[in-house]
């Protein structure tokens, strides 16, 4: 397969993944409250729907930011997919630092949110769009730390492809003490980047209605919708290219790929769905805390080698 | 129009709003909204915004001081929307029928697309409503 291609189909294909993995989120979180849930095609029909509904720009937002915040998640998610595909696909033809790149584009749709809430000129937006940002400078920082140890166990590598190789020599790192405390810091990051329970607390429907997302509908909801669920396909992504060796596609082993990355949708959801929702002071004292603390503990342990 | 109202018949978002109601109206739309009731099957979810909203959920007399935020919150709706009105007081004034705060009934202020009568409805008769209601909006697309 050509390179040119995947950077072609490298949308359509995150986004209709994207679509189908958040069926399968609702469909499981449906099951698990012994419901029969959505058929299979209702985040298309969803998508649709609202591209065909009317666009609202609400009196006195700054019209060009509210309508080009959600481009700007919807790109940088695709850049994410892209970069991570390009390195599991060809591990050698990834370019040097191209994690700090995705660590980068990671953050920008949590950014568009909060542009996007800020420009609509609404006080439950702005507020759902400060809680966003809080809650953005509390997961970084543990998010990163979790990284560190990865970069440290491959000897200073901030290439995809180099971290892929290293696993493929040395075995994942998760398997180590450091590489488990930094999984684990991962996991619950990965949460709070989702915005999902317990973190969905820029968006919590019971308080904040909708949060950031009040004014918008039609199209740049459909959006802001699409990008969530390509992050959801993509984060995880990212988390088992970093600590579970990425993806190889020959023989059996496509199989043994996926479940990978299924595990980690499923403690995804398994933790949204069992778990009540924190405040901000809350979510920030406890990411700034323990998860800290497990991810500094996680540097140290990787330093020492172990 | 076609396949935008087709759409539309298979993700209904809904959005609830109250024009004074006696509350149990209310409590049967959020009936309907449980594990028992299951109403995700249809891809129905309620919303807080009504600004993603398709469907408006009207329970209530209407009341004076309703009126004007009524007919914004129905503005506020993006199009192709519908207005489903719930219960008797919502179809004409019901028990209240006579009140001066209530000059007038939900279907003189906006449109409404549905009627489900019942004191309250039970959440059976509300999915039949909704259900009769996306019929027609196929028929038309
Ligand atoms: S129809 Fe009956 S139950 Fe519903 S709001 Fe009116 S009085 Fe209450």
């Amino acid at each position: 397969m050509n390179p040119i291609l995947v950077y072609i189909i490298c949308f359509p294909f995150t986004a209709i993944v994207g679509m189908l993995v958040s069926w399968i989120d609702r469909k499981v979180t449906a099951r698990l409250q012994w419901r029969v849930g959505p058929p299979l095609f209702q985040p298309l029909y969803d998508f649709v729907k609202l591209l065909g509904k009317e666009t609202i720009i609400p009196k006195g937002s700054s019209k060009i930011t509210f309508l080009l915040a959600p481009l700007f998640g919807l790109v940088a998610a695709t850049f994410v997919s892209m970069l991570v595909w390009t390195a599991i696909l060809w591990p050698e033809k990834s370019f040097g630092g191209d994690l700090i790149v995705v660590l980068y584009f990671l953050m920008i749709p949590s950014l568009a949110v909060i542009i996007g809430g800020f420009a609509s000129r609404n006080p439950i937006a702005s507020l759902g769009a400060s809680r966003e940002m809080k809650l953005m400078l509390a997961d970084e920082l543990p998010f990163l730390l979790a990284v560190f140890v990865a970069v440290i166990k491959a000897g200073g590598a901030i290439r995809l492809g180099q971290l892929i190789a290293y696993q493929q020599t040395h075995g994942w790192v998760f398997l180590s003490a450091s590489g488990i405390c930094a999984i684990i810091v991962a996991i619950i990051t990965m949460q709070a980047k989702l915005t999902l329970v317990p973190f969905d607390i820029p968006e919590a429907e019971t308080e904040l209605m909708s949060g950031v997302f009040v004014e918008y509908s039609g199209p740049p909801l459909a959006i802001f919708k699409l990008t969530r669920m390509m992050m959801l396909f993509t984060l995880p992504m990212v988390v088992v290219v970093v600590f579970l060796g990425g993806m190889h596609f020959q023989g059996i082993s496509i199989l043994w790929s996926i479940l990978k990355y299924v595990v980690l949708l499923v403690l995804i959801i398994l933790i949204r769905n069992t778990n009540p929702r924190l405040r901000i002071d809350q979510a920030v004292r406890f990411l700034w805390g323990p998860v800290t603390i497990l991810g500094v503990a996680a540097v140290v342990l990787a330093f020492l080698e172990w | 129009m076609g396949i935008k109202l087709k759409a539309l018949t298979k993700s209904p978002w809904v959005y609830h709003l109250s024009t004074g109601s006696c509350n149990n109206c209310d409590i049967e739309i959020l009936d309907c909204l449980t594990p028992r009731y299951d109403l995700e099957r249809f891809g129905i979810v309620l919303v807080g915004s009504p600004r993603h909203a398709d469907a408006l959920l009207v329970t209530g007399n209407m009341t004076m001081k309703c009126i004007p935020r009524a007919k914004e919150v129905y503005e506020q709706m993006p199009k192709p929307g519908v207005v489903i009105a719930i219960g008797t007081c919502a179809l004409g004034h019901g028990v209240f029928d006579g009140s001066y705060v209530m000059p007038k009934t939900v279907d003189e202020v906006i449109p409404v697309d549905i009627y489900i009568p019942g004191c309250p409805p039970k959440p059976e008769g509300i999915i039949a409503g909704v259900a009769k209601l996306l019929a027609m909006l196929k028929q038309k697309a």
